[in-house]
C-alpha cells in the first residue's frame, strides 16, 4: 500500500508493518516478549514476581519497553539525534535561511564563493535559492516535527472522542458515527487534501488542523472497539451503579483504560502526518517560503534530478525516511509490549 | 448474495454523495465573491463582472440549491470549463484517465504477480535466511515514501545511466505502456509499496493455511509438497488478497498522484496537481470526484468479487 497511503493508514495494513518489523526483531532476539528479570530487578521499587511486573504507571511500562526492545532503542536514538539536529543545530551552525539569492547551485564543500551571509563551510552545498543545504535541513526538520506531532495530537484527540462516544452510546448513534468513518475511509485522502490546499493555501497552523482533521479515522475505529469491550467490565458497571454519569465514565474510566491503544496509534499517526506533510509539500501544496520542510526541499531537488545534484535529494529524502522509520519502530515496540501487557492484566 | 451486493452498492452511493457534499461544502466556504474570481481567473476583474458571474453560476443561491444543481450537472457529465486552459474539464479527464488506468492497472498486476509467489516462497523457506532477507526488504520498501523512491530512481536510472526515457506527452496510453523504457520506472515506483504490503499478507495468510486441517488431510492422503501448496493452501490463502486490494485502492490512487508528478506522467493526478498550482478549482474538483468515484467502484467490485469467490461470505451475509 502506497505510502500513499500516505494519509490514514488502516489497521490491517498497520498490522502488516508490525509483522514485518517483528520478524526483523526475531532474528537477533527471538524472545523479546519474555519478561526479563534483570530489568525488573534493576528498579528499586519494582514489584516482585513475574506477572506483577506488568503493573505500574503507563510511563514505567513504556520505559521498560524501550530497554527491552533493541529496535525501539534504535528508534529513540535516531529521534533524539534528529530533534537535536533540527532544534539545537541552528544554535551551533549559523546559516541565513531567509534571504533568497539566485546563484548557481554548488556542490558539497563549496559555498559558491563570495557570500557573507552563508554558512561556514557548506558541507552539503547550496541549493538553487542560495540556501545552505545543511542549515536548510534543520529549519525544514523543525516544521516536519512540529506539524507531525501537532497533527497527530489533533487526529488522536478527535479520534478518541469520536470513538469513545460512539462505542459508549452504542445503538443507532454508533452505527451512524461509524458509517461516517467508513465513508471517509474510502475516499483517497490525498485528493481531498489537494482540493483543500487549492482552495485555502494553508499555513502551518491550518495544515496541522487539515492533516489531523483527516487522519482521525483509524484512532476512532480502534478506540470504539476498545470502548465496546471496556463498557461491559465490572468497574464500569460499578461506577454506573454508584451514579456516575456518562461523561465521567468515558473520561475517567474508559479512556484511561484504552490509553495503550491510543498511545500506540498516536505514534504511528506522527509518522503518517510527517509523510502527509512531505507529500503535500512535494506537490508544492504544503508550506511556502519562508517556511520549508523536507518534502519541499525534495521537490526542489527533483527539479534538478537530471543535473545529478544528489545533495539536493538524498539528504532530505533520508531525513524523511529515517524519522518515519524511527517513529514506526517505537510504535511497533509499544504495541508489542504495551498491548500484550495490558491484555494480560 | 443479492442483498449483500445491494447493501454494498447503497453504501458506495453514500460514499460518493459524501465526497460531493465535502468537496462542494469546502467550495462554498470560499464565499460567492472568491468563487466568481476563481472562474474569472484574474484579480483585476471589475465588481460588475464578478456580480455577473455570481448571478450566472448561482453562487448566491442557498447551499442545497447549488448542491442539487451541481449533482445534476455532474450526472450529465458537465464538470464545467477549466478557466486556465479554457477546455471542458470532462474533455481533459477523458484524455488523462486512460493513462492513469494503464499506470494503476499495470502496477496492480505487477504487485500481484510479484507479491503472491514471494509469499509462497517465504512460506516454503520460513525462518530461513532468504525469508528474513525478503522480510527486511519488504519492510524497507514499505517505509520508503513513493516520492523519495521515485525521485531517486529518476535521478539514477533515467538521468544518470539513461536506461529509461521520460514519458512522452503525446503518445497514447497503449504506446506508453508498450514502451518499457517509459513505463518501467513509474510502475516500479507505484507498485513498490503494494508489493511489500501484499507479500507480507500473502506470507502470513499462507502460513495460516498450511496449519489448517484440510492441508494435513491432503498430506495424509499422499499429496506432495507442491500439490499441497498450490492446490490446497494457495487457493484458500489468496482469497482475502482480493479484499486487501480493494482496501488499498484509495492509497494507490494517492500514490498514483505522486508517481505521476514525479515522472511527469500526464494522467489524472498530474492534471489535479496542475489545476491546484493554477488555483483552478473546477479542474481539481472534477478530477477528484471522478477519481474518487472510480476508487469507490473499484472497492465495490473487489468486495463483490470476494463474495462471488468465497461462498462462506455469500451465505453469511444473505
Amino acid at each position: 500500500m502506497p505510502t500513499a497511503d500516505i494519509a490514514g493508514r488502516d489497521p490491517s495494513v498497520q498490522g502488516l508493518v508490525s509483522g514485518v518489523s517483528r520478524a526483523v526483531v526475531a532474528t537477533p532476539l527471538p524472545e523479546t516478549q519474555v519478561d526479563r528479570s534483570p530489568v525488573t530487578l534493576a528498579e528499586p521499587h519494582g514489584p516482585e514476581g513475574g506477572e506483577a511486573g506488568t503493573t505500574g504507571s503507563i510511563f514505567r511500562i513504556i520505559g521498560r519497553v524501550f530497554i527491552e526492545n533493541k529496535l525501539a532503542v534504535v528508534g529513540v536514538v535516531i529521534l533524539v539525534l534528529v530533534f537535536l539536529f533540527c532544534f539545537a543545530g541552528p544554535f551551533i551552525y549559523h546559516t541565513d535561511q531567509l534571504s533568497i539569492i539566485l546563484r548557481p547551485i554548488s556542490g558539497p564543500g563549496s559555498c559558491g564563493g563570495g557570500r557573507v551571509n552563508i554558512g561556514p563551510a557548506c558541507p552539503l552545498g547550496v541549493d538553487d535559492q542560495g540556501f545552505d543545504v545543511l542549515g536548510r535541513l534543520m529549519v525544514a526538520g523543525q516544521s516536519d516535527l512540529e506539524v507531525g506531532l501537532a497533527a497527530a495530537f489533533v487526529a488522536t484527540f478527535i479520534g478518541v472522542v469520536w470513538g469513545a462516544v460512539a462505542g459508549f452510546i452504542g445503538g443507532v448513534v454508533d452505527s451512524v458515527m461509524m458509517r461516517i468513518v467508513d465513508v471517509l475511509l474510502s475516499i483517497p485522502i490525498l485528493l481531498l487534501l489537494i482540493v483543500i490546499a487549492t482552495m485555502f493555501s494553508p499555513g502551518k497552523d491550518q495544515l496541522i488542523l487539515i492533516i489531523g482533521g483527516l487522519a482521525w479515522l483509524t484512532p476512532a475505529r480502534l478506540v470504539r472497539g476498545e470502548t465496546l469491550s471496556l463498557r461491559t467490565r465490572e468497574y464500569v458497571q460499578a461506577v454506573r451503579v454508584m451514579g456516575g454519569r456518562g461523561h465521567r465514565i468515558v473520561l475517567r474510566h474508559i479512556i484511561p483504560n484504552a490509553v495503550g491503544t491510543i498511545v500506540v496509534n498516536a505514534t504511528f499517526q506522527v509518522a503518517d502526518a510527517i509523510l502527509t506533510l512531505a507529500a503535500l509539500s512535494f506537490l508544492k501544496l504544503g508550506l511556502h517560503y519562508p517556511q520549508t520542510d523536507w518534502g519541499d526541499m525534495l521537490t526542489d531537488g527533483a527539479t534538478y534530478a537530471s543535473e545529478g545534484y544528489w545533495w539536493l535529494i538524498v539528504p532530505a529524502g533520508s531525513f524523511i525516511v529515517m524519522t518515519v522509520v524511527a517513529f514506526n519502530f517505537i510504535g511497533d515496540a509499544l504495541r508489542d509490549s504495551l498491548e500484550v501487557r495490558l491484555q494480560r492484566r | 448474495m443479492i442483498g449483500y451486493i445491494i447493501r454494498r452498492v447503497f453504501q458506495s452511493i453514500l460514499v460518493i454523495f459524501g465526497v460531493l457534499v465535502i468537496t462542494f461544502g469546502l467550495y462554498q466556504l470560499l464565499g460567492p465573491e472568491a468563487l466568481a474570481r476563481s472562474i474569472l481567473q484574474t484579480s483585476k476583474a471589475s465588481q460588475a463582472q464578478v456580480n455577473e458571474i455570481i448571478k450566472e453560476y448561482g453562487f448566491n443561491l442557498p447551499f442545497y440549491d447549488q448542491l442539487w444543481k451541481e449533482v445534476v450537472n455532474y450526472a450529465h457529465g458537465d464538470f464545467g470549463r477549466s478557466p486556465t486552459s479554457n477546455q471542458f474539464v470532462l474533455a481533459q479527464i477523458q484524455v488523462a484517465l486512460p493513462r492513469s488506468l494503464v499506470l494503476v492497472g499495470s502496477s496492480l498486476v505487477v504487485a500481484i504477480v510479484v507479491a503472491l509467489p514471494l509469499g509462497v516462497f517465504q512460506t516454503v523457506r520460513r525462518n530461513k535466511p532468504s525469508d528474513y532477507t525478503l522480510t527486511a526488504m519488504a519492510f524497507t520498501f514499505y517505509a520508503l515514501p513513493d516520492f523519495v523512491l521515485g525521485v531517486v530512481l529518476l535521478m539514477l536510472f533515467e538521468d544518470h545511466y539513461h536506461i529509461f526515457t521520460p514519458i512522452s506527452q503525446s503518445e497514447t496510453p497503449w504506446q506508453i505502456a508498450a514502451n518499457w523504457r517509459q513505463i518501467t520506472l513509474p510502475v516500479l515506483t507505484l507498485s513498490a509499496t503494494s508489493v511489500a504490503a501484499f507479500s507480507r499478507y500473502a506470507r502470513s495468510s499462507m502460513m495460516d493455511a498450511i496449519t489448517e486441517d484440510y492441508v494435513r488431510t491432503a498430506l495424509a492422503k499422499g499429496a506432495g509438497q507442491a500439490r499441497m501448496l498450490f492446490r490446497h493452501a494457495f487457493r484458500n490463502a489468496m482469497l482475502p488478497i482480493i479484499t486487501l486490494i480493494g482496501l488499498s485502492l484509495p492509497a494507490i490512487a494517492g500514490g498514483a498522484v505522486i508517481t505521476e508528478v514525479v515522472f511527469n506522467y500526464p494522467g489524472m493526478g498530474l492534471l489535479a496537481v496542475q489545476g491546484a498550482d493554477n488555483n483552478d478549482v473546477q479542474l481539481v474538483v472534477g478530477t477528484t470526484i471522478i477519481a474518487t468515484l472510480l476508487t469507490v467502484v473499484g472497492s465495490l467490485l473487489a468486495d463483490v468479487l470476494y463474495a462471488v469467490a468465497d461462498p462462506r461470505i455469500r451465505y453469511r451475509s444473505v
